[in-house]
Protein backbone atom coordinates (compact mmCIF):
# COMPACT_ATOMS: atom_id res chain seq x y z
CA UNK A 1 0.00 0.00 0.00
CA UNK A 2 2.16 2.62 -1.33
CA UNK A 3 2.39 6.19 -3.64
CA UNK A 4 5.56 6.31 -5.58
CA UNK A 5 7.20 9.33 -6.22
CA UNK A 6 7.71 10.19 -9.98
CA UNK A 7 8.36 14.21 -9.77
CA UNK A 8 8.62 15.88 -6.26
CA UNK A 9 7.51 19.16 -7.38
CA UNK A 10 8.90 22.04 -5.72
CA UNK A 11 8.88 21.22 -2.07
CA UNK A 12 6.30 18.43 -1.04
CA UNK A 13 6.68 17.20 3.13
CA UNK A 14 4.71 15.09 5.03
CA UNK A 15 3.05 17.19 7.73
CA UNK A 16 0.65 16.75 10.60
CA UNK A 17 -0.64 19.02 13.08
CA UNK A 18 3.06 18.78 14.91
CA UNK A 19 4.67 18.70 18.21
CA UNK A 20 3.55 19.70 21.25
CA UNK A 21 5.83 20.33 24.60
CA UNK A 22 9.49 20.70 23.45
CA UNK A 23 9.83 24.11 22.34
CA UNK A 24 12.06 24.18 26.07
CA UNK A 25 14.28 21.50 23.85
CA UNK A 26 14.34 24.24 20.98
CA UNK A 27 11.61 22.32 19.07
CA UNK A 28 8.66 24.41 17.75
CA UNK A 29 5.22 22.61 16.70
CA UNK A 30 6.29 22.88 13.36
CA UNK A 31 3.09 20.74 10.86
CA UNK A 32 1.30 22.03 8.63
CA UNK A 33 0.99 25.91 7.40
CA UNK A 34 -2.55 26.24 6.75
CA UNK A 35 -4.05 24.28 9.03
CA UNK A 36 -7.30 25.03 8.00
CA UNK A 37 -7.01 23.40 4.83
CA UNK A 38 -4.80 20.44 5.66
CA UNK A 39 -7.88 19.86 8.76
CA UNK A 40 -9.97 20.05 5.91
CA UNK A 41 -7.86 17.50 3.81
CA UNK A 42 -7.94 15.18 6.47
CA UNK A 43 -11.92 15.57 6.91
CA UNK A 44 -12.45 14.84 3.39
CA UNK A 45 -11.44 11.50 3.38
CA UNK A 46 -12.49 10.85 6.95
CA UNK A 47 -9.64 10.71 8.57
CA UNK A 48 -8.41 11.82 12.21
CA UNK A 49 -7.78 15.33 12.49
CA UNK A 50 -4.22 14.89 12.71
CA UNK A 51 -3.16 12.29 10.33
CA UNK A 52 -0.14 13.17 7.83
CA UNK A 53 -1.02 14.47 4.87
CA UNK A 54 1.26 16.28 1.93
CA UNK A 55 2.19 19.96 1.97
CA UNK A 56 2.81 20.60 -1.68
CA UNK A 57 4.41 23.99 -2.55
CA UNK A 58 3.94 26.16 -5.61
CA UNK A 59 4.61 23.39 -8.07
CA UNK A 60 3.30 19.94 -7.06
CA UNK A 61 4.47 16.53 -7.09
CA UNK A 62 3.61 13.46 -9.79
CA UNK A 63 2.56 10.53 -8.20
CA UNK A 64 1.06 6.88 -9.22
CA UNK A 65 -0.70 5.41 -6.85
CA UNK A 66 0.10 1.35 -6.16
CA UNK A 67 -3.30 1.06 -4.31
CA UNK A 68 -6.45 2.08 -4.56
CA UNK A 69 -7.16 4.98 -2.47
CA UNK A 70 -9.45 7.73 -1.37
CA UNK A 71 -7.96 11.43 -1.22
CA UNK A 72 -8.80 14.99 -1.31
CA UNK A 73 -6.39 18.17 -2.48
CA UNK A 74 -7.07 21.25 0.08
CA UNK A 75 -5.56 24.92 -0.19
CA UNK A 76 -3.80 26.27 -3.23
CA UNK A 77 -5.93 26.04 -6.14
CA UNK A 78 -3.01 23.76 -8.49
CA UNK A 79 -3.28 22.34 -12.27
CA UNK A 80 -4.07 18.78 -11.64
CA UNK A 81 -5.12 16.09 -13.10
CA UNK A 82 -5.93 12.35 -12.26
CA UNK A 83 -5.33 10.32 -15.30
CA UNK A 84 -5.49 12.93 -17.49
CA UNK A 85 -9.04 14.40 -15.96
CA UNK A 86 -9.21 17.81 -14.13
CA UNK A 87 -9.44 16.67 -10.79
CA UNK A 88 -11.88 18.60 -8.55
CA UNK A 89 -10.61 19.94 -5.26
CA UNK A 90 -11.82 20.16 -2.10
CA UNK A 91 -13.60 17.17 -2.37
CA UNK A 92 -12.90 13.23 -1.50
CA UNK A 93 -11.75 11.40 -4.99
CA UNK A 94 -11.35 7.62 -5.50
CA UNK A 95 -8.01 6.79 -7.00
CA UNK A 96 -7.57 3.08 -8.48
CA UNK A 97 -4.60 1.41 -8.29
CA UNK A 98 -2.40 2.72 -11.05
CA UNK A 99 -3.54 6.14 -10.75
CA UNK A 100 -1.64 9.33 -11.73
CA UNK A 101 -1.52 12.00 -10.02
CA UNK A 102 0.19 15.27 -11.94
CA UNK A 103 -0.10 18.64 -9.81
CA UNK A 104 1.32 21.81 -11.37
CA UNK A 105 1.61 25.37 -10.63
CA UNK A 106 -0.57 26.78 -8.10
CA UNK A 107 -2.58 29.48 -9.69
CA UNK A 108 -4.18 31.18 -6.16
CA UNK A 109 -2.13 30.49 -2.64
CA UNK A 110 0.83 28.68 -2.12
CA UNK A 111 0.60 25.89 -0.56
CA UNK A 112 -2.13 22.45 -0.98
CA UNK A 113 -2.49 19.45 1.02
CA UNK A 114 -2.99 15.98 -0.36
CA UNK A 115 -5.26 13.69 2.58
CA UNK A 116 -5.34 10.15 1.90
CA UNK A 117 -7.76 8.26 3.81
CA UNK A 118 -6.17 6.04 6.59
CA UNK A 119 -2.54 8.72 6.66
CA UNK A 120 0.57 8.17 5.34
CA UNK A 121 1.92 5.34 7.80
CA UNK A 122 5.46 6.68 8.64
CA UNK A 123 6.50 6.01 12.50
CA UNK A 124 5.94 9.69 14.64
CA UNK A 125 9.17 11.23 15.80
CA UNK A 126 8.77 13.22 19.24
CA UNK A 127 5.05 12.60 19.04
CA UNK A 128 4.56 14.22 15.32
CA UNK A 129 4.68 12.84 11.79
CA UNK A 130 5.66 16.27 10.42
CA UNK A 131 9.08 17.14 8.48
CA UNK A 132 11.51 19.46 10.36
CA UNK A 133 13.59 20.71 7.60
CA UNK A 134 15.82 22.96 9.52
CA UNK A 135 17.57 20.30 11.39
CA UNK A 136 16.30 17.28 8.86
CA UNK A 137 14.47 15.12 11.13
CA UNK A 138 10.70 13.91 10.90
CA UNK A 139 8.15 13.11 8.20
CA UNK A 140 9.81 10.96 5.03
CA UNK A 141 13.33 10.62 5.93
CA UNK A 142 13.58 14.09 7.49
CA UNK A 143 13.61 15.67 4.35
CA UNK A 144 11.50 16.66 1.10
CA UNK A 145 10.27 14.30 -1.28
CA UNK A 146 12.43 13.09 -4.29
CA UNK A 147 11.20 11.32 -7.26
CA UNK A 148 11.79 7.02 -6.46
CA UNK A 149 10.64 8.01 -3.05
CA UNK A 150 7.74 5.32 -1.96
CA UNK A 151 5.63 6.67 0.40
CA UNK A 152 3.59 4.06 2.73
CA UNK A 153 -0.20 4.36 3.46
CA UNK A 154 -1.72 2.72 5.72
CA UNK A 155 -2.21 -0.92 5.17
CA UNK A 156 -6.36 -0.64 4.93
CA UNK A 157 -5.95 2.19 2.57
CA UNK A 158 -7.82 0.47 0.00
CA UNK A 159 -9.83 -0.85 2.04
CA UNK A 160 -11.15 2.11 3.88
CA UNK A 161 -11.37 3.70 0.51
CA UNK A 162 -13.35 1.08 -1.14
CA UNK A 163 -15.86 1.79 2.44
CA UNK A 164 -15.96 5.26 2.65
CA UNK A 165 -16.72 5.81 -1.30
CA UNK A 166 -19.79 3.28 -0.53
CA UNK A 167 -20.59 5.78 2.33
CA UNK A 168 -20.39 8.81 0.44
CA UNK A 169 -22.48 7.13 -2.05
CA UNK A 170 -19.66 8.79 -4.26
CA UNK A 171 -21.25 8.14 -7.81
CA UNK A 172 -20.43 5.54 -10.45
CA UNK A 173 -18.69 7.48 -13.18
CA UNK A 174 -20.47 5.65 -16.04
CA UNK A 175 -17.17 4.47 -18.54
CA UNK A 176 -15.13 7.30 -16.87
CA UNK A 177 -12.75 6.96 -14.60
CA UNK A 178 -13.21 9.83 -11.79
CA UNK A 179 -15.12 9.32 -8.94
CA UNK A 180 -15.80 12.36 -6.72
CA UNK A 181 -18.59 13.73 -4.23
CA UNK A 182 -20.44 16.61 -6.21
CA UNK A 183 -20.11 18.51 -2.51
CA UNK A 184 -17.09 20.20 -1.43
CA UNK A 185 -15.03 21.72 1.57
CA UNK A 186 -14.88 25.96 1.26
CA UNK A 187 -12.13 27.82 0.95
CA UNK A 188 -11.79 29.81 3.75
CA UNK A 189 -7.44 30.81 3.16
CA UNK A 190 -7.06 31.41 -0.29
CA UNK A 191 -5.82 35.05 -0.73
CA UNK A 192 -7.26 38.56 -1.89
CA UNK A 193 -6.48 39.33 -5.62
CA UNK A 194 -4.79 42.66 -4.87
CA UNK A 195 -3.67 42.26 -1.38
CA UNK A 196 -4.34 40.05 1.42
CA UNK A 197 -5.74 42.22 4.82
CA UNK A 198 -3.38 40.39 7.91
CA UNK A 199 -3.97 41.36 11.17
CA UNK A 200 -1.39 42.61 13.96
CA UNK A 201 -1.02 43.57 17.28
CA UNK A 202 2.08 46.13 18.35
CA UNK A 203 4.74 43.92 19.29
CA UNK A 204 6.81 44.06 22.53
CA UNK A 205 9.56 46.68 21.03
CA UNK A 206 7.05 48.59 18.90
CA UNK A 207 8.19 51.32 20.69
CA UNK A 208 11.89 51.02 19.64
CA UNK A 209 11.28 52.11 16.40
CA UNK A 210 11.04 56.04 15.00
CA UNK A 211 7.74 57.05 14.16
CA UNK A 212 7.70 57.16 10.25
CA UNK A 213 8.31 52.79 11.09
CA UNK A 214 5.80 52.58 13.51
CA UNK A 215 3.17 54.52 11.57
CA UNK A 216 4.51 52.84 8.01
CA UNK A 217 4.56 49.21 8.98
CA UNK A 218 0.82 49.53 8.90
CA UNK A 219 0.63 51.72 6.24
CA UNK A 220 2.45 49.66 3.13
CA UNK A 221 1.84 47.73 1.20
CA UNK A 222 3.92 44.67 1.90
CA UNK A 223 5.47 42.09 -0.46
CA UNK A 224 6.50 38.37 0.26
CA UNK A 225 10.21 37.81 -0.34
CA UNK A 226 11.36 35.09 -2.24
CA UNK A 227 13.37 34.54 0.04
CA UNK A 228 10.90 33.26 2.48
CA UNK A 229 10.53 29.31 3.51
CA UNK A 230 8.47 27.70 6.16
CA UNK A 231 10.65 29.16 9.06
CA UNK A 232 9.99 33.01 8.34
CA UNK A 233 8.20 34.97 5.50
CA UNK A 234 11.40 38.02 4.43
CA UNK A 235 9.40 41.17 3.90
CA UNK A 236 10.05 43.56 1.24
CA UNK A 237 9.28 47.36 1.93
CA UNK A 238 10.53 50.08 3.54
CA UNK A 239 13.38 49.46 6.18
CA UNK A 240 12.17 49.57 9.62
CA UNK A 241 14.24 51.81 11.93
CA UNK A 242 15.22 51.80 15.35
CA UNK A 243 15.13 54.92 17.89
CA UNK A 244 18.23 52.91 19.89
CA UNK A 245 20.64 49.94 19.52
CA UNK A 246 20.11 48.43 22.87
CA UNK A 247 20.59 44.72 22.91
CA UNK A 248 18.33 42.22 23.65
CA UNK A 249 18.45 39.06 25.76
CA UNK A 250 17.51 36.30 23.49
CA UNK A 251 13.79 35.52 24.49
CA UNK A 252 11.28 32.98 23.50
CA UNK A 253 8.94 34.51 20.02
CA UNK A 254 6.10 32.27 19.06
CA UNK A 255 3.94 31.66 15.43
CA UNK A 256 2.93 35.05 13.52
CA UNK A 257 6.10 37.52 15.76
CA UNK A 258 7.40 40.12 13.09
CA UNK A 259 10.70 40.71 14.29
CA UNK A 260 13.50 42.82 12.38
CA UNK A 261 16.72 43.01 12.07
CA UNK A 262 19.66 44.77 12.02
CA UNK A 263 19.15 45.70 7.80
CA UNK A 264 15.41 47.03 9.11
CA UNK A 265 13.26 44.17 7.14
CA UNK A 266 11.10 42.66 8.91
CA UNK A 267 10.95 38.70 9.42
CA UNK A 268 7.23 36.89 9.89
CA UNK A 269 8.38 33.93 11.77
CA UNK A 270 6.03 30.85 10.22
CA UNK A 271 5.40 27.25 11.95
CA UNK A 272 9.05 26.04 11.82
CA UNK A 273 10.43 29.29 12.97
CA UNK A 274 13.08 29.58 15.92
CA UNK A 275 11.93 28.95 19.14
CA UNK A 276 14.05 32.29 20.48
CA UNK A 277 15.26 35.14 18.85
CA UNK A 278 17.47 38.25 19.48
CA UNK A 279 15.80 40.70 17.56
CA UNK A 280 12.95 43.53 18.75
CA UNK A 281 9.62 41.93 17.84
CA UNK A 282 7.80 45.35 15.85
CA UNK A 283 4.41 43.06 15.97
CA UNK A 284 2.50 40.23 16.23
CA UNK A 285 0.27 38.41 13.64
CA UNK A 286 -2.74 37.65 15.24
CA UNK A 287 -3.36 33.88 14.91
CA UNK A 288 -6.47 33.69 12.98
CA UNK A 289 -4.61 35.37 9.79
CA UNK A 290 -1.43 32.85 9.97
CA UNK A 291 -3.17 30.56 7.62
CA UNK A 292 -3.96 33.03 4.93
CA UNK A 293 -0.54 34.12 5.65
CA UNK A 294 0.63 31.17 4.96
CA UNK A 295 -0.98 30.93 1.40
CA UNK A 296 1.23 33.71 0.17
CA UNK A 297 3.46 32.87 -2.77
CA UNK A 298 6.81 35.13 -3.02
CA UNK A 299 5.66 38.34 -4.62
CA UNK A 300 2.16 38.76 -3.23
CA UNK A 301 1.40 41.57 -1.59
CA UNK A 302 -0.15 42.19 1.92
CA UNK A 303 -1.27 44.83 4.79
CA UNK A 304 -1.25 44.89 8.12
CA UNK A 305 -4.28 45.92 9.54
CA UNK A 306 -4.06 46.76 13.30
CA UNK A 307 -5.81 44.84 15.93
CA UNK A 308 -6.29 44.85 19.79
CA UNK A 309 -5.82 41.25 21.31
CA UNK A 310 -8.99 41.02 22.09
CA UNK A 311 -9.73 41.50 18.70
CA UNK A 312 -7.58 39.07 17.68
CA UNK A 313 -9.47 36.64 20.05
CA UNK A 314 -12.39 37.50 18.52
CA UNK A 315 -11.24 36.71 15.42
CA UNK A 316 -9.90 33.42 16.30
CA UNK A 317 -13.33 32.33 17.57
CA UNK A 318 -14.83 33.48 14.20
CA UNK A 319 -12.35 31.93 12.34
CA UNK A 320 -13.01 28.30 14.49
CA UNK A 321 -16.26 28.45 14.20
CA UNK A 322 -16.21 28.94 10.29
CA UNK A 323 -14.03 26.22 10.06
CA UNK A 324 -16.00 23.94 12.64
CA UNK A 325 -19.34 24.08 11.20
CA UNK A 326 -17.92 23.36 8.23
CA UNK A 327 -15.98 19.77 9.18
CA UNK A 328 -19.48 19.05 11.19
CA UNK A 329 -21.19 19.12 7.57
CA UNK A 330 -17.94 16.82 6.25
CA UNK A 331 -18.32 14.49 9.11
CA UNK A 332 -22.33 14.31 8.31
CA UNK A 333 -21.79 12.55 5.22
CA UNK A 334 -19.69 9.99 7.12
CA UNK A 335 -22.72 9.25 9.30
CA UNK A 336 -25.16 8.54 6.62
CA UNK B 1 11.83 37.41 42.83
CA UNK B 2 8.93 39.24 41.16
CA UNK B 3 9.00 39.80 36.96
CA UNK B 4 9.57 43.06 35.47
CA UNK B 5 6.49 42.42 32.97
CA UNK B 6 4.10 39.96 31.96
CA UNK B 7 2.70 40.62 28.97
CA UNK B 8 1.01 38.82 25.86
CA UNK B 9 3.28 37.10 23.56
CA UNK B 10 0.95 37.41 19.93
CA UNK B 11 -2.85 36.50 20.77
CA UNK B 12 -1.70 32.58 22.26
CA UNK B 13 1.34 33.02 24.62
CA UNK B 14 2.65 35.21 27.60
CA UNK B 15 5.96 36.54 28.16
CA UNK B 16 7.40 37.24 32.21
CA UNK B 17 10.40 39.08 31.85
CA UNK B 18 13.03 39.23 34.73
CA UNK B 19 15.95 40.51 33.82
CA UNK B 20 16.79 42.89 30.50
CA UNK B 21 20.37 42.01 30.80
CA UNK B 22 22.08 38.65 31.55
CA UNK B 23 21.83 37.73 35.46
CA UNK B 24 23.59 34.10 36.38
CA UNK B 25 21.18 34.23 39.99
CA UNK B 26 18.35 35.07 37.89
CA UNK B 27 18.34 32.50 34.88
CA UNK B 28 19.36 30.05 38.03
CA UNK B 29 15.89 31.31 39.74
CA UNK B 30 14.23 31.13 36.14
CA UNK B 31 15.00 27.34 35.54
CA UNK B 32 13.36 26.44 39.42
CA UNK B 33 10.33 27.96 38.04
CA UNK B 34 9.74 26.60 34.53
CA UNK B 35 9.88 23.22 36.70
CA UNK B 36 7.66 24.22 38.91
CA UNK B 37 5.19 25.47 36.16
CA UNK B 38 5.82 22.38 33.98
CA UNK B 39 4.95 20.36 36.64
CA UNK B 40 1.69 22.28 37.57
CA UNK B 41 0.63 23.50 34.60
CA UNK B 42 -3.10 22.46 33.45
CA UNK B 43 -3.59 20.61 29.79
CA UNK B 44 -4.49 23.55 27.84
CA UNK B 45 -0.48 25.16 28.56
CA UNK B 46 1.64 23.98 25.45
CA UNK B 47 4.88 24.73 26.70
CA UNK B 48 6.74 26.18 28.97
CA UNK B 49 9.88 27.86 27.50
CA UNK B 50 12.78 29.61 29.60
CA UNK B 51 14.61 32.10 27.99
CA UNK B 52 18.36 33.85 29.48
CA UNK B 53 16.10 36.67 31.27
CA UNK B 54 12.02 35.60 31.19
CA UNK B 55 9.69 32.92 30.05
CA UNK B 56 7.20 32.21 27.94
CA UNK B 57 3.88 29.73 28.55
CA UNK B 58 2.16 29.01 25.04
CA UNK B 59 -1.24 28.39 25.22
CA UNK B 60 -3.54 25.86 23.23
CA UNK B 61 -6.59 27.83 22.52
CA UNK B 62 -8.86 25.26 21.52
CA UNK B 63 -8.25 23.25 24.16
CA UNK B 64 -11.77 21.96 25.56
CA UNK B 65 -10.45 23.20 29.70
CA UNK B 66 -8.77 26.86 28.24
CA UNK B 67 -10.24 29.36 31.13
CA UNK B 68 -12.17 32.49 30.20
CA UNK B 69 -9.11 34.71 30.85
CA UNK B 70 -5.82 32.21 29.93
CA UNK B 71 -3.52 35.57 30.22
CA UNK B 72 -4.80 35.79 33.79
CA UNK B 73 -4.75 32.47 34.76
CA UNK B 74 -1.10 31.70 33.33
CA UNK B 75 -0.06 34.96 35.53
CA UNK B 76 -1.99 33.38 39.06
CA UNK B 77 0.34 30.26 38.00
CA UNK B 78 3.16 31.82 37.64
CA UNK B 79 2.57 33.72 40.82
CA UNK B 80 2.18 30.50 42.76
CA UNK B 81 5.10 28.96 41.00
CA UNK B 82 7.41 32.14 41.66
CA UNK B 83 7.35 30.89 45.74
CA UNK B 84 7.30 26.98 45.27
CA UNK B 85 10.67 27.29 42.99
CA UNK B 86 12.48 29.05 45.44
CA UNK B 87 12.56 26.31 48.05
CA UNK B 88 13.11 24.06 45.59
CA UNK B 89 16.33 25.06 44.07
CA UNK B 90 17.40 21.95 42.31
CA UNK B 91 21.33 21.83 41.58
CA UNK B 92 22.09 21.11 38.02
CA UNK B 93 23.75 17.89 36.72
CA UNK B 94 27.00 17.91 36.05
CA UNK B 95 28.15 17.24 32.21
CA UNK B 96 31.68 16.79 30.77
CA UNK B 97 31.52 17.80 27.23
CA UNK B 98 34.44 16.27 25.06
CA UNK B 99 35.96 19.13 22.89
CA UNK B 100 38.55 18.47 20.36
CA UNK B 101 40.50 22.15 20.28
CA UNK B 102 42.88 21.00 17.14
CA UNK B 103 43.43 23.91 14.50
CA UNK B 104 41.29 21.97 12.32
CA UNK B 105 38.04 22.06 14.07
CA UNK B 106 38.62 25.36 15.90
CA UNK B 107 37.75 27.62 12.90
CA UNK B 108 38.26 31.21 14.62
CA UNK B 109 41.10 30.01 17.30
CA UNK B 110 43.01 32.73 15.28
CA UNK B 111 40.12 35.12 15.55
CA UNK B 112 40.58 34.68 19.12
CA UNK B 113 44.01 34.87 19.42
CA UNK B 114 43.94 37.83 17.51
CA UNK B 115 41.64 39.72 19.58
CA UNK B 116 42.51 38.37 23.23
CA UNK B 117 46.13 38.57 22.87
CA UNK B 118 46.26 34.99 24.34
CA UNK B 119 48.19 32.03 22.63
CA UNK B 120 45.41 29.41 21.23
CA UNK B 121 47.10 26.66 24.01
CA UNK B 122 45.75 29.66 26.99
CA UNK B 123 42.97 30.40 25.35
CA UNK B 124 41.32 26.34 25.91
CA UNK B 125 42.96 26.01 28.81
CA UNK B 126 40.93 28.93 30.06
CA UNK B 127 37.71 27.59 27.99
CA UNK B 128 38.50 24.26 30.17
CA UNK B 129 39.30 25.58 33.07
CA UNK B 130 36.19 26.34 34.86
CA UNK B 131 32.52 25.48 35.29
CA UNK B 132 30.15 26.59 32.99
CA UNK B 133 26.43 26.56 33.37
CA UNK B 134 23.53 26.00 30.86
CA UNK B 135 21.18 28.88 30.46
CA UNK B 136 19.03 27.76 27.94
CA UNK B 137 18.29 25.46 25.19
CA UNK B 138 16.75 27.46 22.40
CA UNK B 139 17.00 28.58 18.49
CA UNK B 140 17.42 25.53 17.07
CA UNK B 141 16.52 21.88 18.67
CA UNK B 142 19.05 20.89 21.51
CA UNK B 143 20.96 24.47 21.29
CA UNK B 144 22.28 25.28 24.60
CA UNK B 145 23.37 28.95 25.52
CA UNK B 146 26.26 28.34 27.97
CA UNK B 147 27.29 31.22 30.42
CA UNK B 148 30.35 31.60 32.75
CA UNK B 149 33.21 31.86 30.36
CA UNK B 150 36.27 33.24 31.36
CA UNK B 151 36.09 37.34 31.35
CA UNK B 152 39.78 37.38 28.95
CA UNK B 153 38.03 34.94 26.28
CA UNK B 154 34.98 37.43 25.72
CA UNK B 155 35.40 38.37 22.18
CA UNK B 156 32.29 39.68 19.70
CA UNK B 157 30.35 37.77 17.06
CA UNK B 158 32.40 37.44 14.02
CA UNK B 159 31.44 40.99 11.48
CA UNK B 160 30.40 38.30 8.69
CA UNK B 161 28.53 35.13 10.26
CA UNK B 162 29.40 31.51 8.38
CA UNK B 163 27.33 30.46 5.99
CA UNK B 164 28.18 26.76 7.42
CA UNK B 165 29.28 25.82 10.57
CA UNK B 166 29.62 22.28 10.95
CA UNK B 167 27.92 19.95 13.43
CA UNK B 168 29.11 20.20 17.06
CA UNK B 169 31.10 23.20 17.05
CA UNK B 170 31.72 24.91 19.76
CA UNK B 171 31.55 28.22 19.43
CA UNK B 172 31.78 31.70 21.75
CA UNK B 173 30.72 35.30 21.64
CA UNK B 174 30.30 37.72 24.74
CA UNK B 175 30.37 36.07 27.72
CA UNK B 176 28.44 32.68 26.48
CA UNK B 177 29.78 29.38 24.38
CA UNK B 178 27.19 27.56 21.90
CA UNK B 179 27.34 23.94 20.60
CA UNK B 180 26.04 24.21 17.42
CA UNK B 181 23.29 20.52 16.98
CA UNK B 182 23.34 20.85 13.12
CA UNK B 183 25.49 22.22 10.65
CA UNK B 184 24.05 25.48 10.58
CA UNK B 185 25.29 28.84 9.94
CA UNK B 186 26.54 30.80 13.13
CA UNK B 187 28.14 34.40 13.75
CA UNK B 188 29.70 33.14 17.03
CA UNK B 189 33.91 32.25 16.92
CA UNK B 190 34.70 28.51 16.42
CA UNK B 191 37.24 26.84 19.29
CA UNK B 192 37.02 22.81 18.77
CA UNK B 193 34.16 20.22 18.02
CA UNK B 194 32.50 17.78 20.41
CA UNK B 195 32.02 14.37 18.79
CA UNK B 196 29.18 13.87 21.00
CA UNK B 197 25.63 14.55 19.90
CA UNK B 198 24.38 17.24 21.51
CA UNK B 199 20.67 16.60 19.75
CA UNK B 200 19.19 13.43 18.84
CA UNK B 201 15.62 13.05 17.80
CA UNK B 202 15.96 9.18 18.51
CA UNK B 203 17.23 9.57 22.09
CA UNK B 204 15.41 10.45 25.22
CA UNK B 205 15.68 12.77 25.80
CA UNK B 206 16.35 13.92 22.81
CA UNK B 207 18.84 16.95 24.36
CA UNK B 208 22.04 16.20 25.65
CA UNK B 209 22.14 19.57 27.81
CA UNK B 210 19.04 21.07 29.54
CA UNK B 211 18.86 24.32 31.32
CA UNK B 212 20.72 24.15 34.74
CA UNK B 213 23.47 21.73 33.56
CA UNK B 214 26.95 22.35 35.54
CA UNK B 215 29.42 22.35 32.00
CA UNK B 216 32.88 21.02 32.09
CA UNK B 217 34.49 21.20 28.43
CA UNK B 218 37.10 18.42 28.62
CA UNK B 219 39.76 18.80 26.02
CA UNK B 220 40.66 15.63 24.03
CA UNK B 221 42.79 14.78 21.16
CA UNK B 222 42.03 13.51 17.69
CA UNK B 223 42.10 9.95 18.27
CA UNK B 224 40.02 10.13 21.20
CA UNK B 225 37.16 12.55 19.44
CA UNK B 226 37.41 9.67 16.48
CA UNK B 227 36.97 7.28 18.93
CA UNK B 228 34.02 8.69 20.59
CA UNK B 229 32.18 9.90 17.22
Amino acid sequence: MSVRVLRPGLLTTVQDGGRRGLQHLGIVPGGAMDPTAFGFANALVGNHAGEAALEITLLGPQLAFETDALIALCGAEFDATLDGQALPRDRPVLVKAGGRLATGRAHRGSRAYLGVAGGIALEPLLGSRSTYLPAGFGGFQGRALRAGDVLPLAPDAAALASRHARTLQLPDPGGAPLRSAHWSAPSLTLPEQEFSVIHAMQGRHFGWFDAASQRGFFDVTWRVSPDSDRMGFRLLGPALARLDRDEILSEPTCLGTVQVPADGAPIALMVDHQTTGGYPKIAEIAGADMPRLAQLAPGAALRFARCTLTEALELRRVARRRFEAARRGIAWKYQT
Amino acid sequence: MQPLRIEPLGDAAVFAEFARTLDLRINEALQAIAAALRERAPPWVRDVVPSLGGLAMHFDLDHAELPQAPLQAASDLLQDCLKAAVRARAPGRKVELPVCYDAEFGLDLGEVVAQTGLNAAEIVRRHAASEHRVLMVGFAPGQPYIGGLDARLAVPRLATPRTRVPAGSIAIANAQTVVYPFEIAGGWNVLGRTPLRVFDPQREPPSLLAPGDRVRFVPIARAEYERLK
